[in-house]
Order: structure tokens, then C-alpha cells, then sequence
């Protein structure tokens, strides 16, 4: 409401200080006292109080206060309520028809790309987050592959490799898992028992059953996942959890497992 | 470029350095739109821009005259395109694994709100497109030299109605394939191509029907007899790849139809 009378300030020139409008203020400063109170109308901002005075700089605008009531209750809306006033009413006019000031331009622009850059960023947030599941469908990393009785002294039981992609070895010491996966380019050998090796058929390497390398491009021997007894006595493999020859690891506890 | 200095004088001099390489040369190829000249050139070598009308009439951008229905249209389908492309990176279209993929996506893929967004976004498009077909009519912008723009508005309707068909199987739910089963069947009276359409019964050789519900359109639309593996397949395919497609092509036809035409047409 405050906004609305304000525009109407510039009115009451007409009637009793005619000059003053005319003649005083050299038309510049009823143009800019015009268009703020028209603009902050619109844009409803708060800082009425200064734009209205700079221009008032005759007494015209300051005493105007009380004549403008009559106009505002006329009913009339905001800038257009100012035409009676002949400078100030061509100026606001202008105003009225760009609708907009710089002020409010200013502030709706930025709120509106305050709020696209957040919906921008939040949306790819999002969408970035939506490509990482929470539910995947492969074999756990982590797998029970039966009890130790199951298994034969000196042979590679190749009854895991397709789902979980190892081989259980059993020797006479114990058993370790081997991870069927090249240390050339990551192809998956397989296991030749006439020839006792793992052969690789991409690129032609070779492993012996412990999983050294003996032959074509492989750099190290196959790695060994961990391996041991779980509560209930089966056999616990864990590819999370790897041991590199290389390394010096394959003497590490859970490695192999000892029976 | 070089108009806007920076008082920093090595700041100015790092700016002049930057805008006078051939990569940014080459990405802006006209000084800052300060002139009238620079605005057009601006806006005429800009695929983007040089889609939209140079400018646009000030009743033009009033809510009160557009309602914003044919740019909120847009925007939905670029929504659809958007949230429809992350779906498929987790929807399967075969019967083994369709529904099941869309309880995953719901229950554990992250924000399962996509879904509903794609599905609440095709429903608000279907809404905003019959809006803005109303605006057009009642502001009667579909008279000349707009009336090519309106066949094609019109075109644009039924690939989005078909859009929302389409994906209407999809989930593969049982609302899902009934639905797509009532609305298929209305194939089989298609005139001359459906078999149970009139003057299906002319296309005989001798005693052979050539039309037959095997190789009408219903036919054709569902790859098979029954909405089964067949219309999965095919509403997938038409549904992500086949209509976007051919309305994307249409809505660039649109929007610089609207340009070529004058713009967007004045209040009456």
C-alpha cells in the first residue's frame, strides 16, 4: 500500500505548484522520481523513501503528502495515478511502459540464476549419484565354496571359476584360491590338467599350478584371493582381499589356508 | 573482448593474452554484443540462437498471452530426454527382467524418484502440449502465414500422445500390458491394414488372404499376435529412439518456423 501512494507523489504539483513542476526541476529530476516509485511498485522493493525525495528538491514533492490520499483511494493503480501532473506524468508513463527498474531487473536476473545454477548443480549432483546403485547384480566378492572334505589332495577344482572366477587349489599343505584373471590384460585362463597348467588363450601365457608364471607375455604370477575356515566349517574366499606374489605375500597367514 | 578492461594491469594484460588466442577466437568470433551489428552477428551464427526469433515482441513474453505452454512443453521434453536417458541405463526391455528392473529402480537404484519424474513429466507434456494447441487456436495464431507451423504443432501432438503410448508398456505391470492390449486391438479395424478392417477383404490372391492377423498393422506394431517379448521390443525401441527422434527433427522445423513467420504473433 505504501508503495502505491507514493508514485502519486509526483501529483499534487498539478494543482497548486504547477511552476514548480514545470519550471524548477529541469525535467530530469521528475524523470527519475517517476520511475523509481513506479518500479519499486512493481517489484515491490523497500528503499521507497530515498528515490522519491532526490527529486523533491523544490518543495513541490515533499508537501505533496496529503493530496494524494484522495487519489490513491480513487482507486487508480500506482504510476498510472500520476497523470494529471504534465512533466512528471510523460515520465512516469515511460516508466510505467518498460514495467521493469533497473533495481528490480537487477534483482529478479540474479535470483534467477541463483536458482538455475542451484537446480543445475543439484540436478547433477543427482544424476551423478543415480549412476553409482546401491543393489548390484554380480557374484558378492565374498563366497563360501563348501568344506574341506570336498576336496582332493593335489588337484584344481575348477567348480567355482564361471561364478565367482577362482580356482580352489588343494595341496598337501592346504588350499588357496587362485584369481582367474590374467596378470597380462586381465583375460581369464583356463585350467589345462593334461598339461598341468593354466594357459592363457588370448596371449599364450602360462602358469604353473601354484600360479607363478612360466611362459608368454604374463610379468608375474597369478594373484591368490584370501582364503579361510568360516563358523560353520566351509570354506570363506574373500576376492576383496588379494595376495601378489611379487610382493612377498603369499607367505602372509590368510593367504593360504592350512589344515 | 578486449573492450571490457580489467584495471589490474596484469589481470588486463592476462585477459588480452587469453582472448587473443586462436581457441578462444575461434569460440567467440564476435566482440562483446554491445552494437546492433555484434547482437545480430551474435545471434545468426549461434545454432541455438539462430533457432529462437532475433527479437521477440514485448507482448510476447507476457504470461498472460503465451502462458509459457509451448516453452514449458519444450522443457519438459528435454526433462523426458533427460531423466528417460538415466532410466535406461538400468531398464532392460525383455519380459524376464522389464517389471523387475522397474521395482529396482524404484526400491534400490539411487533416488527412485527418477522414475516418477519421467512418468509425472510425460503426464504434465501431454497437459502442456493440449494447452498450448488451446492458446495457439484461441489467440488465433494458427491462421497465415502460420498455418504450416500449426501441421506441424499438430504432427508434434500425436508423436507426444504416442510418446506417452509407448512408454505406457514399458513397466510391464499388468495395467501395463491390458492397457497396450485394449489399445493395439483398435489396430486390427484399421481400414484396408487391419484384418478386421473394412476392405481388408479385397486384398485376396485367389483363395490367400493377404491381410490377415498376422501381417496387419496391429501385426506390425506389436511384432506379434499378443502384446508379448515382440511389443516390449518395439515400444522400447520407438519410445527411446524412433519418436524422439522425429519430434526433435519437427520441434527445430517448429521453432524456426516460428522465427521465419514473424515471430511469435501479437495479442489480438
Amino acid at each position: 500500500m505504501a508503495d502505491e501512494k507514493d508514485p502519486s507523489t509526483p501529483k499534487p504539483p498539478a494543482p497548486g505548484a504547477e511552476p514548480a513542476a514545470v519550471g524548477a526541476p529541469p525535467t530530469r529530476p521528475p524523470d527519475t522520481a517517476a520511475a523509481h516509485p513506479a518500479g519499486t511498485a512493481a517489484a515491490s522493493t523497500p528503499p521507497l523513501p530515498t528515490p522519491p525525495m532526490t527529486p523533491a528538491t523544490g518543495p513541490a514533492g515533499v508537501q505533496a503528502a496529503p493530496a494524494p490520499r484522495s487519489n490513491a483511494v480513487s482507486g487508480v493503480a500506482a504510476a498510472a495515478a500520476a497523470k494529471p501532473a504534465p512533466a512528471a506524468a510523460t515520465s512516469a508513463k515511460s516508466a510505467d511502459a518498460e514495467g521493469v527498474s533497473r533495481r528490480g531487473f537487477l534483482k529478479w536476473t540474479t535470483v534467477g540464476w541463483v536458482a538455475f545454477s542451484a537446480a543445475c548443480t543439484s540436478g547433477l549432483v543427482a544424476s551423478t549419484r543415480f549412476m553409482f546403485p546401491n543393489v548390484l547384480f554380480e557374484p558378492p566378492q565374498s563366497f563360501k565354496v563348501g568344506f574341506p572334505s570336498e576336496y582332493t589332495v593335489g588337484e584344481v577344482d575348477t567348480r567355482w571359476k564361471d561364478a565367482y572366477g577362482v580356482w580352489i587349489v588343494r595341496n598337501s599343505e592346504g588350499f588357496y584360491a587362485l584369481i582367474a584373471v590374467c596378470t597380462h590384460l586381465g583375460c581369464s585362463p583356463n585350467w589345462l590338467a593334461a598339461e598341468n597348467k593354466f594357459k592363457c588363450p588370448c596371449h599364450g601365457s602360462g602358469f604353473y599350478k601354484t600360479g607363478v608364471n612360466f611362459e608368454g607375455p604374463a610379468p608375474r604370477p597369478l594373484e591368490r584371493a584370501r582364503i579361510v575356515l568360516s563358523d560353520d566349517g566351509q570354506i570363506l574366499v574373500d576376492k576383496s582381499v588379494k595376495f601378489q606374489q611379487e610382493k612377498g605375500e603369499w607367505t602372509k597367514e590368510e593367504s593360504s589356508l592350512k589344515v | 573482448m578486449a573492450t571490457a578492461k580489467p584495471p589490474e594491469p596484469f589481470l588486463s594484460r592476462t585477459w588480452d593474452y587469453i582472448t587473443d588466442t586462436q581457441l578462444w577466437k575461434s569460440v567467440f568470433r564476435h566482440g562483446v554484443p554491445s552494437t546492433n551489428r555484434n547482437r545480430v552477428l551474435v545471434v545468426m551464427t549461434n545454432v541455438f540462437l539462430h533457432l529462437h526469433p532475433v527479437k521477440i515482441r514485448k507482448s510476447g513474453i507476457r504470461l498472460k498471452f503465451t502462458w509459457c505452454m509451448g516453452g514449458l512443453t519444450f522443457f519438459l521434453f528435454l526433462v523426458e530426454t533427460f531423466t528417460g536417458l538415466l532410466l535406461m541405463f538400468y531398464y532392460r526391455p525383455t519380459v524376464a527382467y522389464a517389471y523387475m528392473d522397474i521395482i529396482d529402480l524404484a526400491e534400490q537404484v539411487p533416488l527412485g524418484i527418477m522414475r516418477e519424474l519421467h512418468r509425472w513429466g510425460a503426464h504434465a507434456m501431454v497437459i502442456s502440449v493440449w494447452l498450448h494447441m488451446f492458446r495457439v487456436f484461441m489467440t488465433g495464431s494458427y491462421k497465415p502465414p502460420r498455418e504450416f507451423n500449426w501441421n506441424v504443432g499438430v504432427i508434434l501432438l500425436v508423436l507426444t500422445l504416442l510418446l506417452s503410448f509407448t512408454g505406457y508398456l514399458l513397466p510391464w505391470d499388468q495395467l501395463a500390458i491390458w492397457a497396450i492390449t485394449v489399445g493395439s486391438n483398435m489396430a486390427r479395424a484399421t481400414p484396408v491394414l487391419g484384418y478386421e478392417g473394412p476392405g481388408s477383404q479385397l486384398l485376396v490372391l485367389g483363395d490367400v488372404k493377404m491381410v490377415h492377423s498376422g501381417s496387419d498393422a496391429r501385426f506390425a506394431l506389436l511384432g506379434g499376435r499378443f502384446v508379448g517379448e515382440g511389443a516390449l521390443l518395439r515400444f522400447y525401441v520407438l519410445h527411446c529412439v524412433g519418436i524422439p527422434l522425429v519430434a526433435g527433427i519437427l520441434m527445430a522445423v517448429h521453432f524456426w518456423r516460428v522465427r521465419k513467420d514473424g515471430g511469435i504473433s501479437g495479442p489480438l
